[in-house]
């Protein structure tokens, strides 16, 4: 979990520019870190290769928080 | 040279406009993916034409309007040159009917392959582009989809779709160094216009101010121009390139 958080966070931190305090497991890509629907979209997209899966496009619409992001990478694990 | 280290992928490149395209993009010093749905001969010989220019290309088969294909075709391109800077969709066919005697098949197969392949080809670049933050994509509309033409419904809705989809790409993937613009032939002497009747082309001739058709070079030309960096400040455009026949 905190290896996969960890990993997470470094790159939302990179690609949206926020602080690493704001990351939380409950903190929302589009309302609480100003993300559009496109840095979404490029999230996934490079947690795909960080993480060496595929993430299905039905799958990726669900992913709205920090927290969904981790559950679904662990869960695929 | 214009586009010196582009690798380009070119839809429908081996005959006509698209081929004409393929071999001024590589003149430009890009190097290019041919490809071809049937013609694997014509297509062959593109890639060879290229290759004594200096350049490199392969020629990869794919149906445009089946996304596991397009998918395929995007997978080799990256694996071969390891980027992509320019998707050029150009594959296109026509089953010319009147509206009244057209059939469904008729009208499904056309808009498949010139307007769902353009969706499925730029969905599936999107992503290395994003990557890049940069590239350029061009569609190959007609002038048909903006004037109207009988006995083309579904070719020019068809080619009306692909400029309404060229603004949202564009409009989409601006943020991402990604730029989208369209051209619109006119009547260019190709296989696919060789088709139409003595009669026709004579009317069509009396409504081109530059009274003459097009050649594939004429489109290849701007082509050039809306792949290199001379036109980075445009987006989601569609240049007419028709003698001046719709303004």
């Amino acid at each position: 979990m905190a290896e996969v958080l960890e990993r997470v966070t470094k790159i939302i931190v990179d690609r949206l520019g926020v602080e690493e305090s704001e990351v939380t497991l409950e903190a929302s890509f589009k309302d609480d870190l100003g993300a559009d629907s496109l840095d979404v979209v490029e999230l996934v997209m490079e947690l795909e290769d960080e993480f060496d899966m595929e993430i299905s496009d039905d799958d990726a619409e669900k992913i709205a928080t920090v927290g969904d992001a981790v559950n679904y990478i662990q869960a695929k694990q | 040279m214009k586009l010196e280290g582009k690798i380009a992928l070119i839809t429908g490149a081996s005959r006509g406009i698209g081929r004409e395209i393929a071999l001024e993009l590589a003149r430009q010093g890009a190097d290019v993916v041919v490809n071809y749905s049937g013609s694997e001969e014509r297509a062959n010989h593109v890639v060879a034409e290229i290759k004594e220019m200096g350049r490199n290309a392969i020629a990869v088969q794919c149906d445009v309007s089946n996304s596991d294909s397009v998918a395929t075709m995007v997978k080799e391109t990256i694996d071969t040159f390891g980027k992509l800077d320019i998707l050029v969709n150009n594959a296109g066919i026509t089953k010319d009917n009147l509206l009244m005697r057209m059939k469904e098949d008729e009208w499904d197969d056309v808009i498949n392959i010139n307007l769902k392949g353009v969706f499925l080809c730029t969905k599936a670049v999107t992503r290395q582009m994003m990557k890049q933050r940069s590239g350029r994509i061009i569609n190959i509309s007609s002038i048909v989809g903006v004037s109207g033409n009988p006995g083309q419904a579904n070719y020019v809705a068809a080619k009306s779709g692909v400029i309404g989809l060229t603004k949202t790409s564009a409009k989409e993937l601006s943020s991402r160094g990604i730029t989208v613009n369209a051209v619109a032939p006119g009547f260019i002497t190709t296989d696919m216009t060789d088709k139409l009747n003595e009669e026709v082309k004579e009317q069509m001739l009396k409504q081109i101010p530059l009274s003459r058709f097009g050649e594939p070079a004429d489109i290849a030309n701007v082509v050039v121009f809306l792949a290199s960096d001379d036109s980075r400040y445009m987006t989601g455009q569609t240049l007419h390139v028709d003698g001046g026949m719709v303004m």
